[in-house]
């Protein structure tokens, strides 16, 4: 390293190219978002005070914090619509996860089974849906679970209702709607992580006396962990803030955190508690994170 | 069965359990054949391999010597024939409940588990009590030297004790017939040398059959009491390691083990020499089991040649003139390569005892090579 300087700019700038990437595109945004959640609303353009200026000198700047408060935050707690919401979307999450890795294992698990060349084609099959626009398939879902959609025609014929239920504007139909457009990404990182275990640990358990269900749980299941974390996480913290699946299938009972942000946002023009929300829903899903994280660190530092 | 080896002499210590017609082998292979679609890679192959025995497939890659160790322990189904443990058709019985064990080429430890754990997963699925688990599991450790390494996973183990770990989880269910796949293939050299020993030892102190598939001959020879050459799917040759050197019984068992030189030739109407070749008129010691007239080789081993700058008597030996046109010195041994007649090229080694030779062999030397007419043995094919 020393003895090039020559290099050392131009390695120095693209090894900070990420940094001013996240600094740009996540820091300022979420700052001005933090700052946006300790002004008050107002009858303006923007509408909330104070605002930031260097008009009026060193004691516009003073009065510029001074007009800041935490109120955003304490009136978020006060009022159950918000805890409810963040409730709601946590226990939504959690359970499309779980649906998730209930249904996208088997089938991760399954691809790394057939041979190499039929692998590619049904990953690429499991990636397929994202060639049409998200809208349009939560559109055709729509379609799919109206009052006489294909879905309950379909129910009628087999007999299996007699009257037709009702999907749309309910938790079945939010909870359709995530798992369908979630299972490529919990899909892919399992396959990942699979895909790279040694067929011969498995002949291995085999031949010292295990039998496959059961080398399932010892072998498989442990060594799988790292993808199921990953594909967990990957679905659980955008299910969390997810938007247009409950907006389009789900009712009244199902809203979930990000609903109530665009409604504090467009509806009521409340811009520093639509702030205040979509700042604690950040704290929400970053602290689990940070602390799972820091535990995984411990972990393989005493192994 | 051949009951050659210990007729001749050549197992290395009193153990010959195939010389004995009494004795059942602990392992049968009949007519055994897998085919890969088109392609077999194990052809019509038997086989008997006996309690105590320590038994090497040795072939190149490709050979199907693998394919047979995987036969044997499960993870492949026969397309014809069978194989019997202690007299029981294995076919329905799957790889868990086999009594035999394998040592994976790449070891297969278990990365979530520590050595312990590892070597303690054969004993638990038996349902072993937990106390008879870790005295077993602590034996095998300190069998192989790896008392203090139990509580390490296997990412933080060198290669050889890796192996070590391997070896004593294959071990530690006191297996019928215990399958090596290549185990020493990812050591270094040394220390590949260290551990033929320790587990021949190893294979002599638990009494138990060792069945090794190496590519390595000198492993094969090293370790095995028998060996199996194996090319395309068959065996070739079954023996003692020095009568599969001494004695081969294909050009392609003579140089697939070692180096060999072979001289082609027709046999003698006495049916004790080798006509026309390289060296005229060959003379071999024992009577040739061929037609006289039908094409045979000659197959005599680098260091069986000697060669001088004196003519040496020629009613004794076979001799003939020939240029030396290389020399490699390997400290030991020198190999020598001659232009013999023809332009055909032999090889000689020479060992490097005693002191300077009084007249040294150097490039382009006019030299007699020779050989004792026991040195040649005749091959038919």
């Amino acid at each position: 390293m020393n003895g090039q300087p020559k290099h050392s700019f131009l390695a120095k700038l693209v090894v900070r190219i990420p940094y001013a990437w996240l600094i740009a595109f996540f820091l300022v945004p979420f700052l001005i978002v933090f700052k946006i959640s300790l002004s008050q609303t107002a009858i303006a353009q923007p509408p909330y005070t104070p605002v930031f200026g260097l008009a009026s000198g060193w004691h516009g700047v003073s009065n510029f914090f001074a007009a800041l408060s935490l109120d955003n935050y304490g009136f978020l707690g006060s009022d159950p619509l918000y805890v409810l919401s963040y409730a709601k979307s946590l226990e939504i999450a959690a359970f499309s996860t779980l649906f998730l890795l209930v249904i996208g294992y088997p089938i991760a698990y399954a691809i790394t089974r057939v041979p190499r060349r039929l692998q590619a084609v049904l990953v690429l099959l499991v990636m397929l849906p994202f060639w049409t626009s998200f809208l349009i398939r939560i559109y055709a879902w729509m379609n799919i679970l109206q009052h006489d959609g294909p879905l309950n025609q379909l129910l009628l014929a087999l007999h299996i209702v007699r009257e037709p239920p009702t999907w749309l504007s309910t938790n079945t139909a939010v909870y359709i709607g995530i798992v369908y457009s979630y299972l490529p990404f919990m899909v892919l990182p399992l396959y990942a992580t699979l895909e790279k275990l040694d067929e011969s640990l498995f002949e291995a358990a085999a031949d010292l006396g295990c039998p496959r269900w059961k080398t399932f749980w010892l072998v498989t299941w442990p060594l799988s962990a790292p993808g199921v974390l990953a594909g967990a996480l990957l679905c659980f913290i955008p299910i969390v803030g997810e938007f247009v699946i409950p907006d389009l299938l789900g009712g009244s009972q199902t809203a979930m955190i990000g609903q109530t942000i665009w409604t504090e946002f467009f509806a009521n023009k409340d811009w520093p508690t639509a702030s205040a929300v979509a700042v604690v829903l950040v704290f929400l899903l970053v602290t689990p994170i940070v602390a799972f994280q820091h535990q995984a660190m411990r972990g393989a530092q005493r192994d | 069965m051949q009951p050659v080896g210990s007729k001749q002499g050549f197992a290395k210590r009193a153990f010959a359990p195939w010389a004995d017609r009494t004795l059942q082998p602990i392992l049968r292979v009949e007519g055994l054949s897998k085919r890969f679609g088109p392609f077999t890679a194990v052809d019509r192959l038997s086989l008997d391999i006996y309690q105590g025995e320590f038994f090497a497939l040795l072939g190149p890659s490709g050979c199907g010597k693998t394919t047979l160790l995987r036969l044997i322990a499960g993870f492949e189904q026969p397309s014809a024939g069978r194989i019997l443990l202690e007299a029981v058709d294995l076919k329905p019985v799957p790889p868990h409940r086999r009594p035999v064990n394998m040592m994976f080429q790449s070891y297969a430890l278990f990365p979530h588990l520590n050595v312990e754990a590892n070597v303690a997963f054969g004993l638990k699925q038996e349902g072993l009590p937990k106390r008879e688990i870790a005295e077993r599991v602590a034996d095998m450790l300190a069998l192989v030297k790896l008392e203090s390494f139990g509580r390490r996973k296997p990412h933080e183990l060198s290669g050889g004790q890796r192996q070590r770990v391997a070896l004593a989880r294959s071990l530690v269910k006191r297996p019928r017939v215990l399958l090596l796949d290549e185990p020493m293939a990812a050591l270094d050299k040394k220390l590949r040398g260290e551990t033929q020993f320790e587990l021949m030892d190893l294979q002599r102190r638990l009494g138990l059959t060792f069945i090794i598939v190496t590519h390595d001959q000198s492993e094969a020879m090293t370790v095995a009491d028998r060996i199996g050459v194996m090319d395309r799917g068959r065996l070739v040759q079954v023996a003692p390691p020095a009568e599969i050197y001494e004695r081969p019984n294909s050009r392609w068992v003579a140089d697939f083990i070692g180096d060999v030189n072979l001289f082609e030739g027709r046999v003698g109407d006495d049916g004790a020499s080798v006509e026309g070749t390289l060296f005229g008129r060959l003379r071999v010691a024992a009577k040739i089991d061929a037609e006289p007239g039908s094409t045979v080789w000659a197959a005599v081993r680098p260091e069986k040649m000697r060669i001088a700058h004196e003519k040496p008597s020629p009613e004794r030996e076979n001799c003939a003139a020939a240029t030396v046109v290389e020399i490699g010195y390997l400290g030991d041994v020198s190999i020598y390569k001659l232009r013999v007649g023809g332009g055909v090229t032999v090889q000689a080694a020479i060992a490097n005892t005693g002191r300077v030779m009084e007249r040294a062999i150097g490039y382009d030397d006019e030299v007699w090579l020779t050989f004792a007419p026991e040195s040649a043995i005749v091959l038919t094919r």
